[in-house]
Parts: structure tokens; C-alpha cells; sequence
């Protein structure tokens, strides 16, 4: 319970690190919200262990967790593009966003709702954590994605304000959107086939017209085309930004407006 | 005491046909600086010569004497009679000569606020007054602070950030649209000084092909061996639109080079990797159009005009945190030049004698519990009246002119030697 309290202060501190990043342009400053974001990423790290070994599976048997569980794999993607990439103003997406998950997860209930079909498996847990990092590396995409719309409008406009000297080149925003994107696709691709494959072990069936599956097959085809589009038709710089967004509402709806306004199998866990 | 004094001309003092007059070269400034060395009312001396200021920095007994001979000498060497330059000239003394020197080397004093030369040039003259021997204690010290200065104003103001160049400024754009320059491709159409300019800074910045178009061949023949480019003629334009990176344009026409229809066709060909138009040419070569279509950007003059004004509107904003360094830094340097006098250092030398003697006796006290009171001022007497023995002789010589002229030198001996400055 502490870890929860601790970890989102470190997150809210990070936050703060990255806003004064974001107007004195102190390397130090970006240092010590990346440090204080991985120390949170850390703690993070324990509670979900902790919910792992105590429930002997993925703790994700309702929305606190669930929510929990996205904004480590949220904080755990970003760590990983920072060191590939040092796009340090990604900070300012990326630390707010899982600041906001954490609180939002922290004031939910915490009473576990069993569900009654879900067996431990190596499927399934492949198949959440997958999933859950491919839907972090999507958000980053979309986070990008608003950076690359911000400067290229500045460029563009010949308005050189606070955002044009404090965003990186447009190449690099591109290039580590669609790296994002790439990412992000393979482990959605792997963590669908994982479905499928639970589902047919459990259910003796591959797909069933449940409106998750239905939605996450949009999704994925959504990110498929944009795919598509860059390698074939040479989509990139502002098409390709806009479409990540849009990409990333989409998945926000199979992830949320799915459980909440429709039904199917994967209602339990976001259960409150 | 010595005066700190610089007499000098600037771009703001001097109009350019008195500073060409005035400019020295490297070997000249060498014969100014042997001259006045031999001068009796000078001690030390730097002479500063770039195209746009001609300063002579010195310490002196006597100022007056010392600017007047600095004055001669200028029109001596020069040839030129005093009274054509005199007018325009400015003597600082003291405080105000160290915060000018400070001020200049962080270029707050250029034409262009921030440009990075002048520290360059400064230490060039530095190392000149070192091979001369010109350059003494008081000299020595103030220009390795002028250089920290400069260097901590360049690191912690943004004096010397963004550019306020036409050329530099679209090369600045062009990182923030490629990230690197490196291996991009850059087409110059037409000629003329600020594009060419441009086309070099991005070799430097390890741009890729270089092709030239120009209506006549020839003339494109001959600029793109300057460039080691390849010349390609006007008509075939469009397809190299496919190939670069960057195009600049700067020609005569009347009419616009390339057209919208042109660069929305060429775009699918180089599947809309990102395409930057610097228009210099005016009236203009591209199609303002142009900069709507996705991926492909676009600059004309004026807009790199205001770009640049931004900057230098900012370099101002930041040349007032300059300034205060520069006021620190003229502080703690006039500590130090005052602690350069007789005085001040006799007394440290005294303080720290003192400060020893105190802290023997009170470790000899500790292993003698039987001395007395008595016995103890004893000791302190006997501490005190040896200090004097020994400090007598030193005091006598830096109070009088046992110095042969120099006293500065022994006066920072002094301080080095017992480490008067660190305590």
C-alpha cells in the first residue's frame, strides 16, 4: 500500500523534474527525472511483483490493477526509448501520463473480482504482458506523434515560439515515432496470437465475434495500413503523426469504451 | 599603485577609414609593443587590433604620461598625425578598463552581440604580449580572468546562441528539419554571395552532393568546381528535385524557378522524405505555395529576416546576464589588484605568522600543565618578539623601493610564496 503512495510521488516528482526541463533546459534537470522515474519504475516494478505472487498469476482481476499495470508498462517503455533514442522531451508526455494512471489507479477499490474462467496459463500471461507493452510503445507513438505536430506547425508557420528551440529535429521525432509504431505492432501481433491460442485452449475456439476481439482486430489493422503506408506510399512526417494518434484513441477504446459500453470476456478485468 | 589603462577606438567611436588607418598587423602589433616597453611611464602592455576595434591595454605609474605615449606611438608607427584620430578615441583607468576588456572578449561590445572571434583574437594578442614580454603580473592575471569570464558568459548566458546570420539561420532550420546535414543533398540554383555562403557552411556541416543549376552553363561549370559539386543544367531541375535534400535559389528571374505542381509531382517520387526551399532571390525563385505541401518547407528572405531578428532580440535579453557577470568578475578582480599594495600584504603576512605562533603555543600549553600564567605570556612574548625579528627585513623591503621599479612582481611573489591568497 505504501509502495502505491511511493511510487506515485516518485512519479509526480519526475513530473516536475520534466516540466522544469521543459522551460530552463537544464541537462540536470532531464537527469534527475529520468532517475526519479526509474527509481518509480522500480517500486512499481515490486508492487506488481508483490500482486503476482500473491495471486500466482497477473494481478489484473479489476480496474486498479489493470490501470496499475499499464502505467508501469507506460514508465517501462519510455525508460527504453529514452536510452535508444535520448529524446529526453518525451519526459513531458510520458511522466504526467503514467503520474495520472497511477492516481487514477490508486483511488479505485482494490478488492480483487475473481473471474471465473480464467485458468493460470503461460498464454495468458504472454498474452497480458505483451499486450500491455505494446499498448505503452502506442502511446509514446501518440505522445510523439503531438510533438511532431507542434514543431512541424511551428516550422511551417515561421512562428518560432517557446516549442521550436525546446523540440528536437523533425526527422528524429519521425524516425522515433515509427520506431514506437514498429514496436508497438509486433507485440500487439504476438499478443493477439496468444489470444487466439488461449481462447482455443480454453474456449476450443479461435474467435468468437467478441467485441474485444472485433475492436482489437480494427486496431491492428489500423496500425497495419499506417505501416503499409509508410513503406509503400512513403506516408511520414504529419500523416503519419496524425494517424498514431488516432491509432492510440482507437486502442483507448478497445481498452476502456469496449469493457464499458460493451460486453464480452475481457469485462472482468476492469471491473470497479 | 599601479594604473590599469586602456585608451582605444572602436566601430562605435571610429568611422572605418580611421580604424583601416589604425589596424595592425600581427608584426606591427609586435613593434608597437617593443616601443612602448622601453617607454619609462609603462610597465606592462597588450595591443588589440581586429577590424572593427584598435585597443592598447597597459599598466602605468602615471596614466596620463602612459596614454599620451601610447597616443605617439600609434601615430609614429602608423604614420599618421594624432590629431586624426584623437577625437575618437576612449581612455578607461582602473574598474572601468577591466570591465572593457571583460565586455569585449564575452563580445558584448561587437557589432554583432556574441559573435564567437573576438576571444580568439584577444588571446592571439596575449600570446603576442607573452613572446614580447609585455605582458607582466597585473597583465598576466587580468587577461586568464578575462578569459574565464568569457568563457563562463558563453556557457551560462545564450549570448552566443542561435543565429543572426542569414545563412547560418537556415542551416539552423535545416537541423531542426533533418536532424543532421550530414550526407543531405543540397542543389544551388542561380548565384550570388549569401547563397553560396549558405552552400558552404553546409560542406562544413558535411552535407552530401552538391549540384549547381545556372541559366548559362558555364558559369555553373565554374561554381560547382568551387564547390568540387556537379554543375547540371536549368532544365533539368526537376528531376534533381528528386534527389535533394536542400534547395537554394537565388536568380535573377523574373517569373517563379519551380512551381507548386512541380514539387507536389516530385514529392510521391522521393516517397515525401522532407524537401527545405531557401529562397534568397528577390523577386522571388519558388512558389510560396510550396510551403503547404506536406514534407516540403519553405523559407524566403523575409522569413529568415525575422528569424534572425528574433535572435538577436534574444541575444540582448541574454547580454544582460552577461553584464552582471561581468560586474561580478570586475569586483573580485579589484580585490585582488588591491591586495597587490604594500600594505595589505604586509598585513597578511603578519596575520598568518600570528595565526601559526597561536596555534603552537596552545599545543605546547596542552603538554605543560605545569606552566604558570606567567610562564605562559613569557612564551607569547617570546612568539611575538620573534615574529618581529623575522618579518623586519621583508617589511622593509616591500615598504621601500628595494624593487628596482617592479613592485608588483614582489608583491605576488610575496603572496605566492606564503600563500597569502588561499587562506
Amino acid at each position: 500500500m505504501e509502495l502505491i503512495i511511493i511510487t506515485v510521488v516518485l512519479y509526480m516528482l519526475s513530473t516536475a523534474g520534466y516540466l522544469a526541463y521543459l522551460f530552463f533546459q537544464k541537462n540536470y534537470l532531464h537527469e534527475a527525472g529520468c532517475c526519479l522515474l526509474a527509481v518509480g519504475f522500480c517500486c512499481h516494478s515490486a508492487i506488481i511483483a508483490y500482486g503476482f505472487a500473491k495471486a500466482g498469476t497477473f494481478p489484473v482481476h479489476n480496474l486498479h490493477e489493470t490501470l496499475s499495470l499499464a502505467g508501469w508498462a507506460l514508465s517501462g517503455a519510455f525508460l527504453a526509448f529514452q536510452y535508444q533514442f535520448n529524446l529526453r522531451i518525451l519526459g513531458i508526455y510520458a511522466a504526467p501520463l503514467a503520474t495520472v494512471i497511477m492516481i487514477v489507479s490508486s483511488r479505485l477499490p482494490k478488492e480483487p473480482v475473481l473471474a471465473k474462467t480464467v485458468f493460470n496459463n503461460f498464454w495468458l500471461i504472454f498474452h497480458v504482458i505483451v499486450i500491455f507493452m505494446g499498448e505503452a510503445a502506442f502511446a509514446l507513438a501518440c505522445g510523439v506523434g503531438f510533438l511532431y505536430l507542434i514543431q512541424e506547425s511551428s516550422i511551417k508557420s515561421k512562428n518560432h515560439g517557446f516549442f521550436f528551440r525546446r523540440l528536437p529535429s523533425l526527422e528524429l521525432l519521425d524516425s522515433t515515432g515509427y520506431a514506437c509504431i514498429i514496436s508497438g505492432f509486433a507485440l500487439l501481433t504476438l499478443g493477439l496470437i496468444s489470444g487466439f491460442l488461449y481462447a482455443k485452449l480454453i474456449w476450443g475456439k479461435l474467435w468468437t465475434w467478441d467485441p474485444k476481439e472485433v475492436w482489437s482486430g480494427i486496431t491492428w489493422m489500423l496500425y497495419a495500413a499506417l505501416i503499409h503506408g509508410r513503406l509503400a506510399l512513403g506516408w511520414r512526417g504529419r500523416k503519419a503523426a496524425i494517424v498514431s494518434v488516432i491509432g492510440f484513441t482507437v486502442l483507448l477504446f478497445t481498452f476502456f469504451g469496449v469493457n464499458f459500453l460493451l460486453k464480452g470476456h475481457h469485462g472482468e478485468f476492469t471491473k470497479w | 599603485m599601479q594604473d590599469i589603462v586602456l585608451l582605444g577606438l572602436n566601430h562605435k567611436t571610429a568611422p572605418v577609414e580611421v580604424r583601416e588607418c589604425l589596424a595592425f598587423s600581427k608584426d606591427e602589433a609586435g613593434a608597437v609593443l617593443e616601443t612602448i616597453q622601453h617607454h619609462p611611464a609603462i610597465r606592462e602592455a597588450i595591443l588589440f587590433s581586429t577590424c572593427n576595434r584598435v585597443e592598447i591595454l597597459l599598466t602605468a605609474e602615471n596614466r596620463d604620461y602612459a596614454a599620451e605615449a601610447a597616443k605617439t606611438c600609434f601615430s609614429e608607427l602608423k604614420n599618421i598625425p594624432a590629431s586624426q584620430f584623437e577625437n575618437n578615441l576612449y581612455i578607461y583607468n582602473g574598474d572601468d578598463a577591466v570591465r572593457h576588456i571583460f565586455r569585449v572578449a564575452a563580445s558584448l561590445d561587437s557589432m554583432v552581440v556574441g559573435e564567437p572571434q573576438i576571444l580568439g583574437q584577444i588571446k592571439e594578442a596575449y600570446r603576442i604580449a607573452t613572446l614580447k614580454k609585455t605582458s607582466g603580473v597585473v597583465l598576466n592575471r587580468l587577461l586568464h580572468k578575462t578569459f574565464s569570464v568569457a568563457k563562463r558568459i558563453r556557457t551560462e548566458t545564450g549570448i552566443g546562441g542561435h543565429a543572426v546570420s542569414i545563412s547560418y539561420a537556415a542551416i539552423e532550420l535545416g537541423r531542426k528539419i533533418f536532424g543532421t546535414l550530414e550526407e543531405k543533398k543540397v542543389l544551388l540554383i542561380g548565384a550570388g554571395e549569401m547563397a553560396e555562403l549558405a552552400v558552404e557552411h553546409l560542406i562544413r556541416n558535411r552535407a552530401g552532393d552538391i549540384f549547381v543549376a545556372n541559366r548559362t552553363f558555364e558559369r555553373g561549370i565554374a561554381l560547382a568546381r568551387k564547390f568540387k559539386g556537379n554543375p547540371i543544367r536549368f532544365e533539368e531541375i526537376p528531376d534533381y528535385m528528386l534527389l535533394a535534400d536542400i534547395i537554394i535559389s537565388s536568380t535573377g528571374s523574373q517569373g517563379f524557378v519551380i512551381r507548386r505542381d512541380q514539387v507536389k509531382a516530385g514529392m510521391r517520387g522521393r516517397k515525401n522524405r522532407p524537401l527545405f526551399f531557401i529562397d534568397i532571390a528577390v523577386p522571388r525563385d519558388i512558389d510560396p505555395g510550396i510551403n503547404r505541401i506536406p514534407n516540403a518547407y519553405l523559407y524566403d528572405i523575409d522569413d529568415l529576416k525575422s528569424v534572425i531578428d528574433e535572435n538577436i532580440e534574444d541575444r540582448q535579453r541574454e547580454a544582460v546576464k552577461g553584464e552582471r557577470i561581468v560586474d561580478e568578475a570586475v569586483i573580485s578582480f579589484r580585490q585582488w589588484y588591491e591586495s597587490l599594495d604594500a600594505v595589505p600584504t604586509i598585513v597578511a603576512l603578519r596575520k598568518k605568522m600570528d595565526a601559526i605562533a597561536k596555534a603552537e603555543i596552545r599545543k605546547t600549553m596542552n603538554s605543560l600543565p605545569h606552566f604558570s600564567d606567567e610562564d605562559s605570556q613569557a612564551l607569547c612574548r617570546m612568539t611575538d618578539a620573534l615574529i618581529n625579528k623575522i618579518l623586519h627585513d621583508p617589511t622593509l623591503f616591500l615598504k621601500n623601493n628595494g624593487f628596482h621599479g617592479n613592485k608588483t612582481l614582489y608583491l605576488d611573489m610575496t603572496r605566492k610564496l606564503f600563500k597569502l591568497d588561499e587562506s
